[in-house]
Parts: C-alpha cells; sequence; structure tokens
C-alpha cells in the first residue's frame, strides 16, 4: 500500500500546485488593498501540498526501511543486508528518490513561506506563490511522467541489487539532503524576486523577506560543500580534497551566486540600493541550482550522480530548465527598467566595495560556468578536451585575489561615501600583512606562486576579519555582525588551510614487508601486520600502522582496503590521523607479488582548516540569521505594542496625532 | 566527487578484455622516485594528466589500473632524464589532447582563453559603468 499512497500524494500534490499557480496568479488582478475571491486559494494549497509532498517521500523512506522488493527502485538500490542507516540513505542514492527528496523540499519551503510569512502586500504573495506552484508543477511532472519512484515490479524481486558502496558512507547521508535544502531554499529566493519584481515591490522590506531565505539557502550550501569535500577527502583515499569536478562544480555554482546574493539582498535591506542586482542574483542563482540539478541528473556527465542514462530524462529537466531560466530572463529584461532606481553611493563607500566583490563572484561563477560547460560542447562535437584544475585554479584567482583584497577593507568603509585616507592606518597594515608573510614564507623554500598567495592573503584577512570589532564594546555589537566577522575569519581559516595543503604536504608512497618501516616528516610509520577482517555486506584487509612522531609514543592507526560483493567493488578505508597542526593520512593498498604491501602516507599540514574554515562560515551565516530573527522580533513586539497603546488611547476618546 | 566509481565501474566492466589488469602493476605505479627531486617533478606532471579511464581525475589520484601504468610511465621517463614538457608531449600524441589538463591554446580550446579575457573587459565596463560615473555627477545609473 505504502507505495500507491505516496503516488497519489505526489498526484494530488501535483493538482494543488495547479491550483496555486492558478489562485496565485489571480491576487494580481485585485486591486491595490483588495483582496480577490479567488486568490484566497493559494495559501491552503501551498500548506496543504507540502504535507502531501512530505507524506509521499516519508512513504518512499518507509520502503527503504522494510526493504520492499516489490518497488522497482528498492530492488534496483537496496539490499536487505545493509545497515539500515544506509537503507534509509539509500533513499536518496539515486535518481528517483533524490528528486523525490528535491520535490519534498520544494513543496515544503513553500508551505512554510505560505504558512508564515505575513508581511509581504497580498499581490506580491500571491506572484510569489504562483511561481512557486509553476515551479514545482515542473518537477512533479518530471517524477510522475519521466521518473516514477514508487513504480512495482510485476514480480517483486528475491534480492536487491545493493547501493554503490561509496555512497555507504555517513558523510553521503548528510551531504546531498544539505545541498538539496539548500538548492531548493534558493527556490523561494527565485519566487520572492520574480514575485517582487511582478508586482513592483523590490524595496527594503521585501528585502527582510527574503534575507533569511538567502541565508538559510547559503548555510546549507556552504554545510553542504563542506561535509562534500571532506567526504572526498577521506574516502577517495589519495589525500585530494577538491577536484573541480563538474558535480563539484554544480554545487559550486550556486553557491557563489548565493554568497552574492546574500549580500546584495543586505545591502538592499540597510540602504535600499542595488535593487535590479538583487533581483538578478536571485534569478542567477536558482537558475544555477537547476542547472546543478541537470547536470546531475540528466545523464550528461555519465559519472557516479547520473545513473540515468536515459536521454528522455535529460531532455525533460533541460526543458524544464530552459522554460524557467528563460522565462525568469524575460521577465527580468522587460520589467527590470519598472523598478525604480535604488539610492546612490559612492565608489569608496561599503556599497561600492560589495558591488565590486560582487561582480567578482560573478566573474568567477561565469569561469566555473565556462569550464565545466566547454568539455560537455566540444564532445557533443566529438572533440574531447580536459579541463581541470591547472585551468580553473589560476583563472579563478584571477578574480579571487583582487576580491579577498577588498574584502579586508570592505567592512571597515562607511555606508554611502567614504574617505579611504580614514583608513590610512588599517589598509597599511593589511598591505604589510600580505607582503610581509610572502617574504617570510619565500625565505624558507620555493614553492608555487598560487598557495605562497593564498598563505599571504589569509594572513591579512583573518587579521582584517576582527578589525570592524576596533572601537566597538564588544557586547553592544550586534549578533548579526559578529556572524560576519566570524564568516570572513572563516574564510581566512579556509584559505590558510588549502594554501597550506598545496604549499606544505608531504608524500610517502613505498611497498613495504610487516615489520618494515617508513619515514615522512616527523612520523616513522610501522607497518605491524595485515590482517583479514569482515563486516555486514564487505570483506576488507586491514593494516595495522603503527604511527610515531619524532620517536614519542606510537599511536595505531587501522587503514582498510573493502571488498564489497553487492555491488561488486573495492573502496579504501583511509585511516586519518588527526593533529592541531595537520592530518597524517594513511591508506593500504594491494600487495605486491614479493610478499610486500604498497602503502601510501600523507602528511598534510592544517588540511583541517580547509573544513574548519568551512564550518566557522556557516556559523557565520547561522549567527547572521539569529541576529536578523532577533531584530525582528524586537521590532514586531515594538510595533504591536505601540498599535495597542494606539488603539487604547483612540478608545479612551484621546485620538492623538498619528506618530509613528 | 565520485568519479573513482566510474572508473571502478568501468574496469569491472572491462575485466574480461583488459589484461592488463590481473597482471601486477608496473614497478613506478605505487613507489616513488629516489631522488626528491625528479619525484617532485614527476608529481607535477601527473597532477596535470588525466586518468583517461576515470571521470575527472588526474593520474595521480586513481586506482584505476592505467593510471598505475601512467604514473609508471611518467615516473621512468624522467628518470631516464626526459623533460615534463617532453612527456606531456609523447602521452598527448599517443592519447590525444584530452589526456592533458594543462590548457594550451588550440583550435578546440581557444574559447577557454578568449571568454576569461572577455569576463575580464565585461567585469571592468560593469564596474566602470556602476561606479565610475558615480564621481560627481548626479545623473548615475541605480543600481
Amino acid at each position: 500500500m505504502t507505495a500507491e499512497i505516496g503516488l497519489a500524494a505526489l498526484w494530488l500534490a501535483a493538482a494543488l500546485a495547479v491550483l496555486q499557480m492558478v489562485s496565485g496568479a489571480f491576487a494580481l488582478r485585485a486591486a491595490e488593498g483588495e483582496v480577490n475571491a479567488l486568490a484566497i486559494y493559494a495559501r491552503p494549497a501551498a500548506v496543504v501540498q507540502a504535507f502531501l509532498a512530505v507524506l509521499a517521500f516519508i512513504m518512499l523512506l518507509y520502503a527503504f526501511a522494510t526493504t520492499d522488493l516489490s518497488i522497482k527502485l528498492v530492488a534496483s538500490n537496496s539490499h536487505s543486508m545493509k545497515p539500515m542507516l544506509y537503507k534509509l540513505t539509500g533513499t536518496w542514492g539515486n535518481h528517483e528518490g533524490s528528486m523525490l527528496l528535491w520535490v519534498g523540499v520544494l513543496a515544503l519551503s513553500g508551505g512554510l513561506l505560505a504558512g508564515f510569512e505575513k508581511r509581504l502586500p497580498e499581490r506580491t504573495m500571491g506572484a510569489t506563490l504562483a511561481v512557486q506552484g509553476f515551479v514545482a508543477l515542473g518537477f512533479y511532472a518530471f517524477l510522475l511522467l519521466s521518473s516514477n519512484p514508487f513504480e512495482r515490479l510485476p514480480v517483486p524481486a528475491a534480492e536487491g541489487i545493493g547501493l554503490n558502496p561509496l555512497l555507504q558512507d555517513i558523510g553521503l547521508a548528510i551531504h546531498p539532503p544539505t545541498l538539496y535544502a539548500g538548492y531548493v531554499g534558493l527556490s523561494v529566493a527565485f519566487s520572492l524576486a520574480m514575485g517582487a519584481l511582478l508586482t513592483n515591490q523590490v524595496n527594503p522590506a521585501f528585502a527582510r523577506v527574503l534575507r533569511p531565505w538567502v541565508l538559510g539557502a547559503w548555510v546549507l550550501l556552504t554545510f553542504g560543500i563542506t561535509a562534500g569535500s571532506y567526504w572526498a577527502y577521506y574516502e577517495l583515499g589519495w589525500g585530494g580534497w577538491w577536484f573541480w569536478d563538474p558535480v563539484e562544480n554544480a554545487s559550486l555554482m550556486p553557491w557563489l551566486a548565493a554568497t552574492a546574493l546574500m549580500h546584495s539582498v543586505s545591502v538592499l535591506a540597510a540602504r535600499d540600493a542595488l535593487r535590479t542586482w538583487t533581483i538578478m542574483l536571485g534569478v542567477l542563482a536558482f537558475s544555477m541550482s537547476m542547472l546543478g540539478t541537470f547536470l546531475v541528473r540528466s545523464g550528461v556527465l555519465t559519472s557516479v550522480h547520473a545513473f540515468a542514462v536515459d536521454p528522455e530524462r535529460g531532455a525533460f529537466i533541460l526543458g524544464l530548465l530552459l522554460l524557467y531560466i528563460g522565462g525568469a530572463f524575460t521577465i527580468f529584461a522587460l520589467r527590470a527598467g519598472a523598478v525604480a532606481e535604488g539610492k546612490r553611493f559612492a565608489v569608496a563607500s561599503r556599497e561600492g566595495a560589495l558591488v565590486f566583490n560582487n561582480v567578482m563572484l560573478s566573474a568567477i561563477l561565469a569561469i566555473v560556468l565556462l569550464g565545466t560547460l566547454y568539455p560537455l560542447l566540444t564532445e557533443a562535437f566529438d572533440v574531447r578536451v580536459s579541463v581541470g584544475p591547472p585551468y580553473f585554479n589560476p583563472a579563478s584567482a584571477i578574480f579571487a585575489v583582487p576580491m579577498f583584497l577588498v574584502m579586508a577593507v570592505g567592512p571597515l568603509l562607511r555606508w554611502k561615501s567614504d574617505k579611504p585616507a580614514r583608513l590610512q592606518i588599517e589598509l597599511g597594515l593589511i598591505a604589510a600583512l600580505v607582503i610581509g608573510t610572502i617574504v617570510l614564507v619565500s625565505f624558507f623554500g620555493q614553492f608555487p606562486l598560487l598557495p605562497l598567495l593564498g598563505l599571504g592573503l589569509a594572513a591579512a584577512l583573518a587579521v582584517a576579519a576582527f578589525m570592524p570589532l576596533r572601537g566597538r564594546k564588544l557586547w553592544r555589537v550586534p549578533v548579526a555582525t559578529w556572524g560576519m566577522v566570524l564568516a570572513h575569519f572563516g574564510v581566512a581559516v579556509s584559505l590558510f588551510g588549502m594554501a597550506c595543503e598545496g604549499a606544505f604536504s608531504q608524500e610517502r608512497l613505498a611497498a613495504v614487508a610487516p615489520g618494515g618501516t617508513e619515514q615522512i616528516g616527523d612520523f616513522s610509520v610501522t607497518l605491524q601486520s595485515v590482517t583479514p577482517v569482515a563486516g555486514p555486506n564487505w570483506t576488507a584487509i586491514e593494516a595495522r600502522l603503527a604511527i610515531s612522531e619524532s620517536g614519542g609514543e606510537p599511536v595505531i592507526l587501522y587503514p582498510q582496503a573493502r571488498s564489497f560483493w553487492s555491488p561488486p567493488m573495492s573502496t579504501s578505508e583511509s585511516a586519518l590521523l588527526t593533529r592541531w597542526d595537520g592530518q597524517l593520512y594513511a591508506v593500504i593498498g594491494n600487495q605486491a607479488e614479493d610478499g610486500r604491501w604498497q602503502i601510501r602516507v600523507w602528511w598534510k599540514p592544517f588540511v583541517t582548516f580547509i573544513w574548519y574554515g568551512g564550518l566557522l562560515i556557516a556559523l557565520g551565516g547561522v549567527l547572521a540569521i539569529a541576529g536578523r530573527v532577533k531584530v525582528d522580533v524586537k521590532r514586531r513586539t515594538a510595533s504591536t505594542k505601540g498599535a495597542e497603546r494606539r488603539a487604547d488611547l483612540e478608545a479612551l476618546g484621546a485620538s492623538p496625532a498619528p506618530a509613528e | 566527487m565520485i568519479r573513482w566509481l566510474a572508473a571502478f565501474f568501468i574496469a569491472i566492466l572491462a575485466l574480461p578484455v583488459a589484461a592488463q589488469d590481473t597482471m601486477p602493476p608496473a614497478p613506478y605505479a605505487y613507489s616513488q622516485l629516489d631522488n626528491p627531486q625528479l619525484e617532485a617533478e614527476a608529481a607535477a606532471l601527473m597532477h596535470t594528466l588525466r586518468c583517461i579511464k576515470c571521470q575527472s581525475q588526474s593520474i595521480a589520484d586513481s586506482d584505476a589500473p592505467m593510471a598505475g601504468d601512467m604514473r609508471h610511465q611518467v615516473r621512468s621517463r624522467i628518470l631516464a632524464g626526459e623533460s615534463p614538457d617532453e612527456i606531456r608531449r609523447w602521452l598527448i600524441a599517443r592519447y590525444g589532447d584530452y589526456v592533458s589538463y594543462e590548457p594550451e591554446v588550440s583550435a578546440t580550446t581557444w574559447p577557454l582563453f578568449a571568454v576569461p579575457v572577455l569576463i575580464v573587459l565585461v567585469v571592468a565596463g560593469v564596474l566602470l559603468r556602476r561606479l565610475g560615473q558615480r564621481r560627481g555627477s548626479s545623473e548615475g545609473q541605480s543600481s
């Protein structure tokens, strides 16, 4: 029954999306201040739809938990012997399930928006919900018509095929749902932007409604990318943490757009400037989310994420992509002229710095987009081109380096207009830190240019991040400002980790007989023994490595080479020794003919800072949300109190002057 | 991120036809050169060569047997005194442009270089228009 309930819920949700779309559109026909009789269904439709879509997802989750092998999706992606955790995470480890998750989150965020957002004018809200319903409808159609997750098998399978072993990992349990929630949070930003554009309500009040969605989506994307990077690092077994793989780029591009959008929204909320720029970034961010979904889900990449090698699905998503992005940019082009001019500002102002960095972020986005799509484009003409780190790193650095420099100074500038001369000391300190660090590090050896620049910038950014607090009473600094300080400091921390990994990593690959010792950095690594071990759905050989730092007490690491049997595949389970100043990364390989074992060991100084930085950035975002919510709640209670007081006074017949 | 997987799938599918999979890996596939300077040169080169059986991985981070063979080729040629550029050219002659991540301007790749230049120009243009004209003039465009 579960599958049928799920399918029925999906069809009903799709029908409600139509209602939401039509009813929302009627709100546009209402005159100012009035409510169209047909427009009242949009909110309830969105809320009920959210329940139904989530119900459908829970039904699929239940089918995976109980390994219901009469459902095709379960039979082809699960196995009765899998641990429960991976049965559950297997729900979104495949095409149909992940699309259902996508749609579920989309409906849920639409429902939350409809249920709780009361600040916007009804017309804008109606237009927003109509757009949200239109987007949801396309994805319901995609699920129901070409990727039905609830399809039954004519005869139930005796046993499932199993989940790809690389995906059987806790990192993958959290990585995709977080990323999807981020992608889809941007859909609300998109709908709100379109709603405001259609009803000409691009103003600070709208920005304050938009901001929590953008911040929330951005936090989730940041966290998802950080988790994904760490997962790739420890699971793939060669110590790489970012590969510029199209699938990674698919998550990076919405993040870049969302970062720019977040800053732009803040300017709109605080200063009523950058109106069209905010709308454009809103459209761009969700376009990148959909492009990411298309790249990963359509099969154009033929990587592990693209299980669907079925061109029909690819064409369907491409169609949706063109419809939404094309439609959005058309409306933008038609309506952008009608959006009134925002407040002006000087070049040397906080807005000026933010505009500069938003342009830089967009340029990096363009580079990543080009490098990701170009090989696909040439492949269509049977020319195969490789675009990899040697291209992406320098090309994005062209824009990233000036961006980091401006980022160090930007928060110190005043709104509207400022004199750079006022910041002489700060500017001097930042320049001295960049140059001093580079000179100091070059003194100790020859290092590649980019890591060297990274170290210099990281040092300057780390100090500059705290400069906005100078001369302020720390306990009176708003929570949101602390969020900014923390996030900017996180960027410095992350950059420092990346630069150290690039400049100072040491590698040792060797064939070692049991009892043999290898030296790497200050560590001596002794292979004590190799033993076979077994898990619930795999067997492995496990090495016992004694790691001793500068002759000290040894620590034992157990790297494994696992062989899964359903589906048959091998993976390397790396073993990590984490120190405050870096990580030792050990992997066991095959046995050579002479009985020696291949071991790979890396010493990666400060590599963990990459992910600590990512977590700090996400935490900064959380603080920013908390701070804004606090201020909003305060403002709301103040205004209700004021309204009550006025009502009381009126009741007393005093009729006071209408003072706000 | 998971280009490994593709590599493994392909490796598994290719098992019956690829006799090399059952052979022990070449000597320098999994061990380093003794001279640290030569090894650094080889490692730098390996990070810019694509494992053609994998999805977006360099030969320096792949377990595919073919990547191992290519690592052996790179290390033994470096040891024999060839320059990294010579080795890259040799590999490109053998496997095509696809094997090299190092971008080179050619008939098929020129847009990869032209577009960033274009982006720099557009960025400069946008910044000049948005920020430049605000100085003094009150006729500034809205943002």
